[in-house]
């Protein structure tokens, strides 16, 4: 077997412009597919991460995935509000450690905008329950100030002590400005990887003092979008709320139990509770429903990439099957020093092999090497977070898949010049 | 001691579904004989060649080779058998390309357990001995693939090759005929006296009739094979 492999290795060798065409294909692939699973899991990992510490996620009756959709990753919107009574009710709840209100429906330059109490910034937690931190300033103090996330404060270039104006509705070009209010940037978070860092976070109260002029006004006559914050207000709270607003609804508010096994029961009571409907979902069960919808789309991308590395074998094999015929000479010298048509057979399953090896240890190496480069990159812009730095298992069992295939690719070419071999003999066809 | 290094009775060959190619009702070398073969293409010689060597199952009858029936051999017996005892030399493409002298000189070593504890001191060592006396310079044994030499030397280092561990029988198909004429008779004379130094009995296919003085016996492919001249499939 030793000298065959290198026999093998020599008349790759010898070959070797056409030989390192093959494995350089073979690499390019098998980067592709080590950098698309990297990718992937990164993504899984940072989806995962989104959202930790929060016990339960409350917002008016509606699927888990739209509740967690836009009070976590601030995606779409809600249908109705949830009361104000409500949360204050479960608030005060003895079993009820923390929550946090969240009040969406502005934005600011394409950002959400999202109202909250300074609990916020006490109780949030992402990743592995780590908490909120500031890189520049602290939390909001009063209805003047805002806290922007990592994301926004890079992208718009805002550090603390600016003043922005928030707009009515979402999207970029917003429906209405609310310049009546400017605000100052009192914080700037930290990065954190989750839609934290693309939020501008005001106080409840500035969230009802900016629509207090609103209600029933010549404006909203102007603006047919419908207002988040007091379409569902069935007393219109708002409208008089004077000095010290008390906002009427909020969207949603996430809740911290002091105790694991009151969740449960709290998210039943939540979900048949009687002063209005109302939904609550575990973060982790709604987060997983949520990538079973979105791993469909990285799972094609994975697909792809497979597809990618069987092209590479086949134009492995489409070269070693051409090599074939000028080497007939080759394998009758081989026979005529004592080599079998089986030593002949092995010798071509051989070449398969160590041309996908040198491919996959290339491509392994190259993904490894541009993932290390791009990490820092892809952590700070778009919160991904590669939970590998360096080959792991999964790269061993890539290795292995890869080069098995080539294996069985191999015994094409191997099985013709095994029957080749038998055939031709020791007759030397040039 | 077998006398007889090749014997063979009532041979008969063809391709599957062709016309017989070998009818050979006799044919015999004794030990040590260097035998002239002498014919044209076509007329069967590559063929029988490929019988004695194992490397084709003959049809019909017994093909005696330094004792062995090879007709009563599987395919991977008569495989090691020719590994083991015959030395083969080709008309030309006769080394590996990417291999240097000495590792193609050395290759039937490496297959065959036989050859290579046959060799003397070792292999290595038998190697560079037979590549020194067939005249190949030491320097251009390693380190470089076999094909930068000349034709007349790839051909000595091919003889070489076939010597190493002392086969029994030596066969040579046409392996002058890339050569010019002075290179031609010095490979002759090395041939014939490395093969008489190591005892080997030499089979030398040749068309050329010139070259059958020195043989201890010279034979056309006629003369011993009755079928029908026709062109070989190769």
């Amino acid at each position: 077997m030793k000298p065959l492999v290198v026999l093998a290795a020599r008349s790759l060798w010898n070959r070797r412009g056409g030989a390192a065409l093959t494995v350089f294909a073979i690499a390019v692939s098998v980067t592709l597919l080590v950098g698309v699973e990297t990718m992937r899991s990164g993504a899984r990992e940072s989806f995962a991460r989104t959202i930790s510490g929060t016990d339960l996620i409350v917002g008016a009756r509606s699927g888990p995935i739209n509740l967690l959709l836009y009070s976590v990753f601030r995606v779409g919107d809600a249908t109705t509000n949830v009361s104000w009574q409500s949360y204050e009710l479960v608030s005060r709840h003895p079993d009820v450690a923390w929550t946090i209100p969240i009040s969406l429906g502005d934005s600011h330059r394409g950002y959400r905008v999202m109202g909250t109490s300074g609990d916020y910034f006490l109780h949030y937690r992402y990743g592995n329950r780590q908490d909120l931190r500031f890189s520049a300033g602290g939390p909001f103090k009063d209805a003047d100030d805002a806290v922007v996330g990592a994301e926004v404060a890079r992208a718009l270039g805002y550090s603390t002590g600016d003043e922005i104006t928030l707009a009515h509705g979402i999207g970029a070009g917003s429906f209405a400005p609310h310049d009546e209010h400017p605000f100052r940037i009192a914080g700037i978070l930290a990065p954190t990887g989750t839609p934290v860092d693309r939020t501008v976070h005001v106080s409840l109260e500035a969230i009802a003092e900016i629509h207090e002029d609103w209600q029933g006004g010549a404006r909203s006559l102007t603006n047919p979008a419908r207002h988040p914050h007091d379409g569902d207000d069935p007393e219109g709270a708002a409208s008089d709320a004077g000095a010290q607003a008390v906002p009427a609804g909020i969207t949603a508010f996430l809740v911290g139990m002091r105790s694991k096994d009151a969740v449960l029961q709290m998210q039943r009571a939540l979900n048949e509770f009687r002063g209005e409907p109302l939904s609550a979902v575990i973060p982790g069960v709604a987060l997983q429903q949520l990538w079973q919808i979105v791993g469909v789309a990285d799972r094609a991308l994975l697909v792809i990439a497979a597809c990618v590395v069987l092209a590479g074998l086949i134009g492995m094999l489409t070269s070693i099957l051409a090599s074939l015929r000028e080497r007939r000479r080759e394998m009758a010298v081989l026979r005529s020093v004592g080599a079998r048509p089986l030593h002949v057979f092995t010798l071509m399953v051989l070449e398969a092999a160590l041309l996908a090896l040198a491919g996959v240890i290339a491509g392994v190496a190259a993904a490894h090497a541009i993932l290390a480069g791009v990490a820092p990159l892809l952590a700070s812009r778009y919160g991904l977070f590669m939970a590998s730095a360096g080959p792991g298992v999964y790269d061993l069992l890539l290795a292995g898949a890869v080069v098995g295939a080539a294996i069985l690719a191999g015994l094409v070419p191997a099985w013709l010049a095994y029957r080749n071999s038998l055939a031709d003999g020791l007759t030397i066809r040039t | 001691m077998i006398e007889l290094a090749i014997d063979i009775e009532g041979l008969a060959f063809a391709w599957s579904g062709g016309e017989p190619v070998l009818d050979v009702p006799q044919f015999q070398v004794r030990r040590g004989e260097s035998v002239f073969l002498r014919g044209p293409s076509g007329s069967g010689k590559s063929t029988l060649l490929g019988v004695i060597s194992g490397v084709l199952a003959p049809g019909r009858g017994r093909i005696g080779v330094l004792g062995s029936d090879l007709g009563r051999l599987t395919g991977a017996e008569r495989d090691s058998y020719r590994a083991a005892h015959i030395g083969l030399v080709f008309q030309m493409f006769n080394l590996l390309p990417y291999l240097s002298v000495l590792d193609n000189v050395l290759l039937p070593a490496r297959f065959s357990a036989v050859r290579r504890q046959r060799a003397r001191p070792d292999a290595e060592s038998e190697a560079r001995r037979l590549l020194a006396e067939l005249g190949i310079p030491a320097a251009t044994v390693t380190g470089r693939p076999a094909t930068e030499l000349s034709v007349g030397q790839q051909q000595r280092v091919a003889v070489a090759r076939a010597l190493l561990g002392r086969p029994e029988l030596v066969i040579a198909d046409e392996p002058t005929s890339a050569l010019d004429s002075d290179t031609r008779d010095a490979f002759l004379r090395l041939l014939m006296a490395e093969c008489a130094a190591a005892g080997a009995t030499l089979l030398f296919v040749s068309h050329d009739t010139a070259l059958g003085t020195q043989f201890d016996r010279r034979l056309s492919i006629a003369e011993i094979n009755l079928a029908e001249p026709h062109r070989e499939p190769a």
